[in-house]
């Protein structure tokens, strides 16, 4: 299973007081792992699960080494288990050392989704002096935990960033704690010859859009492909309507827990999804987003609405110049169409690091022009963060990203990446299953939203 | 039983009977002493503490101590605002409910009837067997073959478009079906071992008395093996509650598929980190299963005594 795509993070900050911020790192740093032994022995005992993820990182000798001259070996943890990803990792890897001899990397690779749902046990336990992570609150949560290394100098030697970009890697301290490497926007995905053959055009209002569903279902087409069978795609839909209906600042604040969900705006959003629900594929909670892409690439839908992944299932070279995307139509004329959601992956440093130069001097390789264009080659549906590195290469697909990406004013994580994740995982989720499911059910779903948010936020 | 076959092979030293030697005090204290710590450390220790947590509204980083008591406040949100805790009672009830009226009956009669040595009993009893080798991860990605919705080999084969996995008024019946496919073989296994332990003379005193086939099982085989029944009610009951792997696999258990397992996983598990929350769902888990486990242990007591 690739990537799973989310979003950015300027948000909860508020929610862990400075003061209390300062003294839980200390105490994180302690405690660790005994809170990760009970943690795990009460899940594991309770219902006789398998264990989690024992397998990863070595002993904890735990002394921060710190300093010194950048030799020996780095530990990089990599959620990269999908064979195109993980060669390009690979030869980032050959690269970095290749230009410093005295380091030597040793990569750990673990399952994508398990690297995700273990990441608190992971970062408690012995974790590998580099890993791969997201942006956004995602990212600011586990720095506000103290479990992850502060790289503000390793940034201070980093060029080619944006201050949004920036601004994305930054903890709630006002420190860094990742180098982007890669992002990909959200935007609605077509076949050009498919489009072509049927002589359809871009819509740039939603009544367009509406008014060319229609005219795809008369084609025998489904218009809107969809599979929200792993509960995530349908975020994305419900990001790019609220950003249109509501727009960016909303959605910042909606996710930070400051709205009320039984509101009208959200219901909106609701009722606008409402009456696109008829031109989506149906049966969407059974099927995979691969599922749903392929049905893109078979020419049986007409268009779909998800990250630039996409591109994963088709093949390179002409079947992927043939796949094009547009953004996401206007809504609301006083809202606009400049918010997407565009989120960032990248690398972070572990709390104490066993060789704290060797990682930073290979973070600061991540953060360079000739390090993200290896990853952007071997991977065609994700572009390189760093301005250095080298655009004259991109796919067609890659270079319609990037001006896609710099045209929009506002650039969102990713709804599970802007929010608390016990509230994404565990409210969120279903709750958008259920309207996906009965849409009729709003008013009692979004009662269950608000309450739930209430009983979260608040703790 | 190891005292007097000890006394019986080593018949001259008669105080052994009543006094155990210094190693074998230090045998009999080792081999009680380390299951206890073991049962203790891994059942006891996890599942009290699992309890205290659900009490406390900790976030698994800082210090438990300074976690605040909240009381029964999660058991109340569990039952009144967290939507998936109604369903997910009513499905570990269904899933128990049709293991036990379906699947171990057809296990049983697939027993009885092998039994009967029929023509390539080998084949059946290979074939019945098969999937319980398999884990119910395995189960459950085997049969994503058959059900998927676009690509499944059931509607490829009768043109139907039903969502199986995906359309809560199918999945769980697909995933029971699964379970059932795995769950028969296991019940035929240990059935089938049963019956082969019957003493035939007792079977030929039935036909001599005039007893068909169905009166000889259910009068006469059945009654005898009555532990061999018990072991199946239990492993059946075990089986529906901690039905977990199977439903992770096919949606990680939403959707129409929420187990109690499911979202104690959910909560505590994935980055979520929802301890309190988890541990109450898991506690309320806990005591349910304890009803079983009460029914099962007064059985079994009941009849050594």
């Amino acid at each position: 299973m690739p990537r799973r795509p989310s979003t950015e993070a300027e948000y909860l900050a508020s929610l862990v007081p400075a003061s209390a911020r300062a003294q839980q790192a200390m105490r994180a740093q302690q405690l660790d792992r005994r809170a990760l032994l009970r943690g795990a022995g009460v899940a594991g005992a309770a219902l006789a699960l398998p264990s989690l993820l024992s397998a990863c990182g070595g002993s904890s000798g735990g002394s921060a080494s710190g300093g010194g001259a950048a030799s020996g070996t780095v530990k990089l943890g990599s959620n990269q288990s999908d064979a195109v990803p993980k060669a390009a990792v690979a030869s980032l890897v050959a690269a970095f050392q290749k230009a410093n001899p005295g380091l030597t990397v040793v990569t750990n690779t673990i399952d994508h989704n398990t690297f995700q749902e273990n990441i608190n046990n992971y970062l408690q336990g012995s974790p590998d002096d580099v890993f791969t992570w997201f942006s956004g609150y995602r990212m600011r949560y586990f720095a506000s935990k103290g479990l992850i290394g502060d790289i503000s100098d390793v940034w201070g030697n980093l060029q080619g960033y944006s201050e949004a970009q920036k601004k994305a890697s930054t903890g709630d301290d006002g420190k860094q704690y990742l180098v982007p490497t890669t992002y990909y926007p959200w935007a609605m995905h077509y076949r050009k010859s498919v489009w072509d053959k049927h002589g359809y055009t871009v819509p740039k209002t939603l009544d367009e859009l509406v008014a060319l569903s229609t005219k795809m279902q008369k084609d025998g087409l489904a218009p809107i492909a969809f599979g929200d069978k792993d509960g995530w795609p349908a975020m994305g839909t419900f990001d790019i309507l609220n950003m249109r209906v509501n727009g960016y600042d909303y959605h910042v604040s909606l996710m930070a827990g400051k709205e009320d969900w039984t509101g009208a705006k959200v219901k909106k959003v609701f009722d606008q999804w409402k009456a696109l629900l008829p031109f989506h594929q149906a049966d969407s909670l059974g099927r995979t987003w691969q599922e749903a892409a392929q049905s893109l690439q078979k020419g049986q839908s007409g268009m779909y609405y998800l990250g630039t992944f996409v591109a994963q299932q088709f093949a390179k070279g002409a079947e992927q110049d043939d796949l094009l995307f547009f953004n996401f139509p206007e809504i609301d004329s006083a809202v606009g169409a400049d918010a997407i959601d565009a989120p960032i992956d990248g690398y972070m440093m572990s709390k104490r690091p066993k060789n704290e130069a060797g990682s930073k001097k290979f973070l600061e390789f991540l953060g360079s022009g000739p390090a993200q264009d290896i990853l952007v080659q071997a991977d065609p549906s994700v572009i390189a963060c760093s301005e250095k590195a080298d655009t004259a290469k991109y796919t067609k697909l890659q270079k319609a990203s990037l001006d896609f990406v710099k045209q929009a004013k506002s650039i969102a994580q990713f709804l599970d990446r802007d929010s608390r994740p016990d509230f994404a995982s565990t409210v969120v989720t279903p709750a958008l299953q259920s309207f996906i499911k009965n849409p009729a059910d709003l008013d009692t779903i979004l009662g269950q939203v608000e309450s739930q948010k209430k009983a979260m936020f608040t703790s | 039983m190891t005292t007097s076959a000890a006394a019986t092979s080593q018949a001259p030293a008669k105080g052994r009977k009543a006094r155990l030697s210094g190693p074998d005090r230090l045998t009999v204290a080792l081999m009680v002493g380390v299951p206890t710590l073991v049962v203790l450390l891994l059942v006891w220790g996890p599942a009290i503490a699992t309890v205290l947590f659900s009490f406390f509204d900790w976030d698994g980083y800082s210090p438990f101590s300074e976690s605040p008591f909240v009381g029964g406040k999660f058991y109340t949100e569990a039952v009144t605002i967290y939507p998936a805790f109604w369903p997910a009672i009513q499905h570990n009830l269904i899933w128990l409910a049709v293991l036990f009226l379906v699947a171990t009956p057809l296990g049983m009669l697939t027993a009885v009837l092998i039994d009967h040595e029929a023509k390539f009993t080998k084949f059946y009893q290979t074939s019945f067997y098969l999937p319980v080798v398999l884990s119910m991860a395995l189960v459950g990605f085997i049969w994503q073959l058959m059900f998927s919705r676009d690509q499944g080999f059931i509607n490829g084969i009768t043109g139907w478009s039903i969502d199986w996995y995906g359309d809560s008024r199918y999945n769980l019946w697909a995933a029971l079906i699964a379970t059932t496919w795995r769950h028969m073989g296991y019940i035929m296994l240990l059935y089938l071992a049963g019956l082969k332990g019957v003493d035939q003379s007792l079977r030929e005193a039935a036909k001599v008395d005039g007893a068909g086939e169905r009166q000889t099982f259910f009068k006469v085989v059945f009654p005898v093996m009555a532990p061999i029944n018990i072991i199946v009610l239990v492993v059946t009951v075990i089986e529906s509650l901690r039905a977990f792997d199977l439903v992770w696999v096919i949606n990680k258990g939403r959707n129409g598929l929420e187990l109690i397992s499911t979202e104690v996983t959910r909560n505590i598990v994935g980055e979520a980190q929802r301890i309190g929350f988890g541990s109450a769902l898991a506690t309320i888990m806990l005591l349910i299963s304890s009803v079983f486990i009460v029914i099962y242990l007064r059985i079994v007591m009941r009849e050594d005594s």
